[in-house]
């Protein structure tokens, strides 16, 4: 945890021991009216001086802290439970009403928060009852707001419609299904507002609106203290400072909670490349055991080795986890730390470093709602590869665009190069995409799952140009993709990733009838196709896929492969002549 | 063992019509294949007949009489993501348990839910688990168990497979087919994918831009197909370089 948190939770810890055996500590010593020392300044008898009885002032802000601890708390539950029924009140009285309740709950919160309370003070009376009603009520709508907004994104989830199909009533869902699934953020507002609520208590008290003689809090001291402000500031300013400890308490608490998920530790240094290879001559990548290590520990990819020639088109298959995706990052250069990239060497186009993309380097990504900036135009968006790449002007790089997108056969290219994202279909923005990698002239067209996004009848246009692509300007291809009939379809080679690892590299004409590896002839059989025997079940791989926390010593295929011994389990594979599988001798072509 | 029939269904929202006038008849212990492209309606007709979408039209009848939707459905439901259809606090056994239609006592509950995970292949064990221990493949399988669990007399799956790894999806199907000869539910399975509808359809339907273009038995309509857009749809599924 960090220090911040270590701060709030202390000086929390300190708050609550003070607001719970305050009255019990010193709540005597708070009352003994002292008529020597009526508003005497501080003395080390007195701390911070006594007040118009006497009585020590120091004791009394220490006492004062359950009442206005308590108070806050109250305020802050009035607030949190008032806001989760009407921001939950979508799921609780159905779409219509639910609207008309969030739509009052947004004109509240257009009303300033100290508005509200003075407004709640005035009709419930002065008091503490009164106060914390007002103060819990003006605060709802903030919650209520919040509330609406974490109910909604959990409402779309499947299981909630699921439950409603089963029959569970409204309320069980909201109880069993939502408020556990955003307790979380709300609880860490919850212990902000807190901190804020007491504030807004003390400017209460203080004003004469809250606690009222003979009780007291933090608020009714300062209000105490004000009339000797000039002659005894720490009169005033003790219980302020009070205030001010508290509120911190609860906000770094809160802070500390919401920066607390998702921190994991980081990795050590990068222990340096032990061999320096050369690249393999001719080929536009080469890539020497690469190694990609996530925080976590987890071995995304454990030593590939690999190259893809000029022109070539390779594919990359493998299920998810195999470390595909990530080998394709890697290849691009677009992993950061935290995230360790090792190789011997990783060369594209004869270039180590990675400023290769955007010139010698395309990169096609699988989603084509999230590729591009939502915010500016199509055109502008390719533009910017070549500004930047070529130092092209502003129109001459415009006018590179409109030819790229007539390139990658989009019609009306200048009409279209000024429309934003979200006017193009997925495939129309995946064209896009290819036609932005186009903007320089990759030797090397890196494409993760780019037709996985897409419907069937787009996917065919999207390879069918990717394969044009190819042709009419001799780049290479690296597609990575789950779909082996994809994969077959457009690449001459193929490699097959397990666990990080490639486990066999065969021409892709060989993949479905000729493939020597275990998985890859379980990958291979397990998709139906149009041919597929419908009296047979399907084939299926038994076992579940690697936890990549922990790759096994082994074959990493072993627990799930019907061949496998100790051997097997013992001792990894090498990849020799295309294969890495110690029972290649054993599996009939 | 029942009949879920669509009658001249309609869904609008606003002026964005989604479904026009779809008539389409899943038969009592049979598996009914819903093809189409994303956008096509697919998914908003399966909701529309457990009441998660407006029906602005016609009718859903179940053995001819209208779907309730409140309540326990008689149809159940399984969806796409696996990772958004189980809540990720709650158990295993939680889940399942929530769809049974009575309340048990805590013995014959946990019998009952041995049993359902059985019916879907998962280990008794499974049921303490949260969904974040398991698998893509498994949650799918429990959220078939949660729908089995409903006692439903028809089964909507909206492209249960879709998300899934090719060495899980062949398990989801083979489990689909043994459901359908075990157990004669009658099923409305939803996906883009043709060959896996070829596989366990008996009847194929195509729906393209809110309507039902072509139906038929499985083999028929993807043997000899009548309409051009299943033409379409079915050359795009072959492979490329067959077509070259």
């Amino acid at each position: 945890m960090r220090p911040v948190g270590v701060a709030g939770l202390g000086l929390l810890g300190a708050v609550v021991f003070v607001a719970a055996f305050g009255p019990v500590l010193w709540g005597d010593q708070a009352t003994v009216v002292d008529t020597g020392n009526l508003l005497a300044g501080p003395s080390a008898q007195h701390w911070i001086g006594t007040d118009n009885l006497g009585r020590d002032l120091f004791a009394r802000v220490l006492v004062a802290a359950r009442l206005s601890i308590l108070l806050a708390l109250a305020a802050t539950a009035i607030s949190l439970v008032l806001g989760i029924v009407l921001g939950a009140a979508p799921v609780l009285v159905g779409r219509r009403t639910g609207r008309f309740i969030t739509s009052a709950v947004n004109v509240l919160v257009a009303f300033p928060g100290l508005l509200l309370v003075l407004f709640f003070a005035v009709v419930f009376g002065v008091g503490a009852r009164g106060a914390a009603l007002a103060v819990g009520l003006a605060g709802a709508p903030a919650f209520a707001r919040l509330c609406h907004t974490l109910v909604a994104a959990v409402s779309e989830r499947d299981y909630i419609a699921a439950a409603r199909i089963a029959g569970v009533s409204r309320i069980r869902i909201l109880l069993r299904h939502v408020l556990p699934n955003i307790a979380e953020p709300l609880v860490v507002n919850a212990t902000m507002a807190a901190g804020g609520v007491l504030l807004t208590f003390a400017g209460l008290s203080f004003l004469g609106l809250g606690v009222q003689a003979p009780d007291y809090d933090w608020g009714k001291l300062m209000q105490d203290g004000l009339n000797g402000i000039y002659v005894h500031p720490l009169a005033a300013l003790g219980p302020g400072i009070a205030v001010v400890l508290a509120g911190l308490a609860f906000n770094l608490t809160g802070e500390a909670f919401a920066a607390a998920p998702g921190r994991v530790r980081p990795l050590g240094p990068a222990r340096g490349p032990s061999v320096r290879t050369a690249p393999v001559p001719g080929a536009v990548l080469s890539v020497d055991d690469l190694r990609v290590t996530m925080p976590g520990p987890v071995h995304a990819v454990r030593g590939v080795t690999f190259t893809v020639g000029e022109g070539e088109a390779v594919g990359l298959v493998g299920e998810s986890g195999s470390g595909k995706s990530v080998t394709a990052l890697a290849v691009a250069g677009l992993l950061e730390p935290p995230v360790r990239v090792e190789a011997n060497h990783l060369v594209v186009a004869g270039e180590e470093d990675h400023r290769r993309l955007g010139t010698s380097l395309a990169v096609v990504f699988q989603d084509p709602m999230t590729s591009f900036n939502p915010a500016h135009r199509v055109g502008p968006q390719l533009a910017e590869v070549s500004r930047f790449h070529q130092g092209m002007s502003r129109r001459t790089a415009f006018a590179r665009a409109v030819d790229r997108l007539r390139a990658v056969r989009i019609r009306e290219p200048e009409r279209r190069a000024r429309q934003y994202p979200f006017e193009f279909s997925g495939g129309m923005r995946q064209r896009a995409m290819i036609g932005m990698g186009l903007m320089g002239n990759p030797r090397l067209i890196v494409a993760d799952e780019p037709t996985t996004a897409l419907d069937v009848t787009v996917q065919r246009q999207v390879l069918e140009l990717l394969a044009e692509v190819r042709r009419e300007t001799g780049a290479a291809l690296l597609l990575i993709s789950h779909d082996v009939s994809v994969v077959t379809d457009v690449c001459d080679r193929v490699l097959v990733m397990y666990a990080g690892r490639v486990v066999e590299e065969l021409p892709a004409g060989d993949l479905r009838a000729r493939a020597r590896h275990p998985y890859t002839r379980a990958l291979v059989a397990a998709v139906p196709d149009l041919e597929t025997d419908l009296d047979r079940p399907l084939a299926v791989i038994p076992g579940l896929p690697v936890d990549p926390m922990s790759a096994p010593a082994g074959c990493a295929f072993a627990p799930r492969c019907p061949l496998a011994d100790d051997h097997c389990r013992a001792v990894a594979p090498p990849l020799l002549a295309g294969v890495a599988c110690h029972k290649t001798a054993e599996v009939r072509v | 063992m029942s009949v879920l029939s669509f009658h001249e269904v309609s869904v609008r929202y606003g002026a964005h019509t989604v479904l026009n006038g779809v008539s389409l008849e899943v038969p009592a212990g049979r598996t009914v294949g819903l093809v189409g492209e994303s956008g096509c309606g697919k998914s908003t007709l399966a909701r529309a007949a457990v009441g998660l979408a407006p029906v602005t039209g016609g009718h859903i009848l179940l053995d001819g009489r209208p779907v309730p939707n409140r309540g326990r459905r008689p149809v159940q439901m399984v969806f796409q993501d696996p990772y958004s259809s189980l809540d990720p606090r709650m158990t295993v056994g939680e889940s399942i348990a929530e769809a049974l239609p009575e309340r048990l006592p805590k013995k014959a509950r946990q019998a009952e839910i041995a049993r359902l995970l059985a019916l879907v292949h998962l280990d008794a064990a499974r049921a303490g688990d949260l969904p974040g221990r398991l698998s893509g493949g498994q949650r799918q399988r429990v959220a078939l168990a949660r729908a089995l669990a409903a006692r439903p007399e028809v089964i909507l799956a909206d492209e249960i497979t879709s998300a899934l790894d090719v060495s899980v999806q062949g398990a989801v199907l083979n489990l689909i087919r043994d459901m359908r000869r075990d157990l004669g539910l009658s099923m409305l399975f939803i996906s883009h994918d043709l060959a896996v509808v070829r596989y366990v359809a008996d009847h194929v339907a195509v729906l393209h831009d809110g309507e039902i273009v072509e139906q038929g038995p499985t083999a028929r309509v993807l043997g000899d197909p009548r309409h051009d857009y299943t033409r379409h749809l079915l050359a795009a599924a072959l492979p490329l370089k067959e077509q070259t």
